[in-house]
């Protein structure tokens, strides 16, 4: 039910499906129903103190705008009122398990936020005079180095936005070597179980995209990949550990081949966190590979971002890192902003975004491997692979696994072959898992494996939230065996939404609030 | 180690269940001569000593609030109320993941769904995302989406575009495929973009105010790109000016891109930030990113989901419409929850604040000898051209304390011609003592 500005109901409440008793506010004690903005808010409201300015002529030429931008507004307690009760609708990784595989969502510590609000990081400007700003540039400086150590590569480009964007960087640096070499090679190999952003990625810079067959276990087998070479292909871009939680045994084999054939090996890094301190890519043969900050090094997703990816180059590709990067001076690191500034050997392919990257998570990022130190990412890592075997171990006896029981990394794939006869779909299973107050797991990915459900605990989970996130879904699994169907298709009951309607929001998508018609309203106030 | 919840002894119990004998056992798909044995980094740090080393870095650091700051082009030194950071750091909204399970991140997708209401208003569009990485990148996505949408392939970049949002298209669309014309940058405002628009042209890309600050009429400039088929993406960077001026959507534009920072966000020395994008309803389909939509649950009640997703990479892997797979959630919210603050009252009012300053700045910068404004009309930044190099000056200035703007030659590095402009941004957090010291600092130094 939503209200207007008076508090009342503007459309019937609907009956209820539940057995729980209607509330007229539609209320359920601590879960309150909240209005949007636009139905509670006033034009004439504003939770800003401000003075006018004094007489001043303004100096906007002929462009003033005309009509009011039509934005109510809040006062500072609505405001705070508003967002708390929206946040209290929000599960999150403070409150419970949160086991998205290759999503990766560990503990975010808070000093990390605190670090990111120091004045001399969040109050400074990209483009202050750079005698200002030498703390930053050493920051990034740290922060690559870090990076470096720990992935046994050449060179370092902070700037990309988001992992998917730091995929686009390491491809338009393969596009650039091979461009400098005066090839023209324009195909890219990506394996079928591989991330979406993979194929996205490469065609949108104009690479045409072959799909590489996995084997059942979800592995690529140099064989295959052996097959599909010829001087027309750029690169490879594999996962690995890949999205079925195995590492690429044979990877040295793939990269030697893919090397052989001139073409480049480009690693998405989206699940390095499973082998820091265990391996480095640069060991295995990988020319790029972008680091998803946010996951590996634990930044804040905020419900879907900011993220930041930079990349890792190896010497192959060191010299064609985009602008800005960081180089070593006489004095100290130095930021390279144009391409006046370069030295000879230095050819970079471009600019990925306006300014220097996300500060804001390099410095979480670097107050994170601080914080853990060389040790501790090391344990980091085991403690993510110990705890996700823990997890295959408990269930490894009701719940079907499609690579066969066999020691996994940091994740854990089953499929949905456990629950053929009961009726209960893979996301029926998902939605009860909400009920007993989890997050679900990642659902339908891989492709390559039918009713997928991926499982990665991370390293925040003690062994007495693995004990009972295991206990609950054995509960699960002999409750749907047991024939509860409706309990799988009733879920979610406790959830502040029910199931909601995907086909009816793309079908006629309604994506920003309209002012109910005269009449609508007229009724409501009756 | 602080954060890690094992003991060892419970270590010990976990690989008897699992029935290995090692950690090591679980690793045996890294074959062994590839194993790592220590890094050369430093051990664990316990918090205090992170601080430590953090707060010698920060401290090396000149910060935006202590001192008199007109440091602008594309990001803005404003003020953000308290509120914003407290809710942003609410656990719910800071420690949750992109919602996909809806029934659980109702939050977030409200959130999301006011968000795009309010940019749509704002940019007078019909339809918005639910955010990008920040306003470059919303440009060179915006360019793709021209090239879908008209099938052509050349797009005119204004020379009033920030040079580095016209490098991230220069560095993309070329190897999307496209052509990309970039006319030369001009400080005075008489670049002819519409000698540039012919029946090749997929797209033209304006900013306004321009990097240099002038206030550009778009209207004629989406007549000319309209008569031959052509698109209008008119960019921003300093969203608070559509407090004041007609938005772009008025204006005829066919997708608004720009910067959020300037409203609930940090300056962070330039990231993260959010950037915002808008278009027409029947280009919808076209769109980069996320979008969130309005539906129902199983009992009737409004609920929020995101929609669309067949545009995306994860449904058209190399069919996608964007390899873009994430949005700047926290910052968009940053973004929404200050704006629910301001309201249309306060972000009028607050943008007002933005323009009498930065013309009183402007009238007292170019009373000084030697010193002229390129500017007619602006918003809250403008360019003035000085009496010698402006990077020079700049230096010379830091040192009397006072952080005076950007040089041009910083972004039109190797222009000589460029060497003596510099673009000075007013915000609402510069007072009157502000500008006198910023007045009597450079009078000294040019004197």
């Amino acid at each position: 039910m939503s209200m207007n500005s008076q508090g009342r109901p503007t459309v019937a409440a609907t009956a209820a499906t539940s057995d729980l008793p209607d509330t007229f506010t539609g209320n359920r004690a601590l879960q309150i129903e909240e209005a949007l903005l636009f139905e509670v808010g006033r034009h004439d409201v504003t939770g800003v103190d401000l003075d006018e300015p004094a007489d001043f002529k303004p100096r906007l030429g002929k462009l003033a705008r005309q009509q009011p931008i039509d934005l109510p507004g809040l006062s500072e307690p609505e405001t705070m009122r508003h967002y708390v009760r929206l946040s209290q609708k929000n599960y999150s990784i403070d409150s419970g398990l949160y086991p998205l595989g290759s999503c990766t969502m560990k503990h975010n510590p808070r000093l990390n936020e605190k670090m990111a609000r120091l004045p001399g990081i969040g109050d400074v400007h990209p483009l202050q005079p750079l005698s200002t700003v030498g703390g930053a540039v050493e920051l990034m400086a740290e922060l690559g180095r870090w990076l470096l150590e720990m992935t046994g590569m050449t060179s370092v480009a902070l700037s990309p936005k988001a992992g998917a964007h730091g995929e686009l960087c390491g491809m338009m640096a393969i596009k650039a070597a091979i461009a400098a070499k005066g090839e023209t090679r324009n195909i890219v190999l990506v394996p079928e179980s591989a991330h979406g952003t993979n194929p996205a990625t490469a065609a949108l810079i104009g690479f045409k995209v072959v799909t590489v067959p996995a084997r059942p276990d979800g592995t690529v087998a140099p064989e295959a990949v052996k097959a599909l070479l010829s001087p027309d292909v750029a690169a490879i871009m594999l996962t690995n550990p890949n999205t079925c939680g195995l590492f690429e045994r044979d990877v040295v084999e793939i990269a030697a081949a893919i090397h052989a054939a001139g073409a480049y090996f480009y690693c998405d890094g989206a699940n390095f966190n499973a082998i820091v301190g265990k391996a480095k890519v640069g060991d295995l043969g990988v020319d790029a590979m972008h680091i998803n900050l946010h996951k590996t090094f634990s930044t804040p997703h905020g419900g879907g971002g900011p993220g930041a990816g930079p990349v890792v180059l190896s010497e192959r590709l060191a010299a064609f890192a985009p602008l800005p990067f960081v180089r070593a001076g006489e004095d100290g690191p130095v930021l390279v902003e144009s391409e006046e500034a370069l030295l000879p050997g230095e050819t970079p392919f471009g600019r990925m975004t306006a300014f220097h990257g996300q500060m804001g998570m390099f410095v979480r990022a670097l107050s994170y491997m601080l914080s853990h130190g060389s040790d501790g990412v090391q344990q980091a890592s085991e403690d993510a692979v110990l705890n996700a075997n823990y997890v295959r171990a408990g269930l490894r006896d009701l719940m079907s696994q499609p690579s066969g029981d066999r020691t996994c990394m940091h994740e854990v794939l089953f499929d949905d072959t456990f629950l053929e006869g009961t009726g209960v779909s893979t996301l029926d299973f998902a939605k009860a898992m909400i009920d007993e107050g989890y997050h679900p797991m990642t659902m339908y990915f891989p492709l390559v494996v039918h009713g997928a459900m991926l499982i990665e605990p991370t390293e925040s989970e003690s062994k007495a939230s693995l004990d009972l996130f295991i206990a609950t879904l054995r509960d699960l699994v002999m409750r749907a065996k047991a024939g509860e169907l409706e309990r799988f298709q009733q879920a979610p009951r406790y959830a502040p939404r029910r199931r909601l309607d995907e086909t009816r929001a793309a079908r006629s998508p309604k994506l920003k609030w309209e002012k109910p018609e005269p009449w609508v309203e007229a009724a409501a106030a009756e | 180690m602080r954060y890690l919840p094992h003991s060892d002894v419970d270590r010990q119990a976990m690989l008897a269940s699992i029935g290995v004998g090692s950690i090591d056992d679980l690793f045996a798909d890294i074959p062994k001569d590839l194993r790592v044995h220590g890094l050369d980094l430093p051990k664990a740090a316990g918090e205090m000593s992170v601080e430590r080393t953090l707060g010698r870095l920060s401290a090396r650091n000149v910060s935006a609030s202590s001192v008199p700051f007109f440091v602008g082009a594309g990001a803005y030194k404003h003020h953000v109320p308290a509120t914003v950071d407290h809710l942003i750091q609410r656990s719910e909204f800071l420690t949750s993941y992109t919602p996909y399970q809806p029934e659980i991140t109702q939050g977030t997708l409200q959130v999301l769904f006011e968000f795009q209401t309010q940019i749509a208003h704002l940019t007078g569009m019909e339809v918005a995302n639910a955010s990008m990485y920040d306003g470059s990148t919303a440009t060179v996505e915006a360019v793709l989406m021209a090239h879908r949408l008209t099938k052509r392939k050349k797009a005119v970049l204004s020379g009033g575009l920030h040079p580095h949002y016209r490098a991230v298209v220069e560095s993309l669309s070329p190897m999307a495929g496209d052509t990309v014309l970039s006319l030369p940058a001009d400080p005075g405002a008489t670049e002819d973009i519409l000698a540039s628009i012919d029946a090749d042209t997929s797209c033209v890309v304006v900013q306004s105010p321009s990097v240099f600050g002038h206030l550009i009429d778009l209207a004629p400039i989406a007549a000319k790109a309209h008569e031959v088929g052509a698109l209008l993406i008119a960019v921003f960077t300093e969203v608070v000016s559509l407090g004041l001026i007609e938005p772009p959507g008025a204006q005829g534009a066919d997708i608004v891109v720009g910067e959020g920072q300037s409203i609930g966000n940090a300056l962070s020395f330039g990231g993260p930030y959010v950037g915002l994008f808008a278009t027409r309803q029947k280009f919808v389909r076209q769109m980069p990113g996320r979008l969130c939509g309005e539906t129902v649950d199983a009992e009737g009640r409004r609920g929020f989901v995101l929609t669309l997703s067949t545009r995306e990479q994860h449904i058209r892997r190399d069919k996608a419409t964007s390899n873009i797979c994430t949005n700047s959630g926290l910052c968009a919210l940053a973004f929404t929850i200050h704006m629910t603050l301001l309201g249309q009252t306060g972000l009028a009012r607050l943008a007002r604040v933005n323009h009498a300053n930065a013309v009183k700045l402007a009238e007292s910068l170019s009373a000084l000898p030697g010193v002229s404004l390129l500017n007619d009309s602006f918003f809250n930044e403008f360019t003035i051209r000085l009496p010698g190099n402006a990077a020079d000056i700049v230096e010379k200035l830091v040192d009397k304390g006072v952080l005076a703007g950007v040089p041009v030659s910083r972004l039109e590095p190797g222009k000589a011609e460029l060497a003596d402009l510099l673009i000075v941004a007013s915000t609402e957090v510069n007072t009157d003592d502000d500008r006198a010291a910023f007045v009597a600092a450079l009078s000294e130094v040019l004197a």
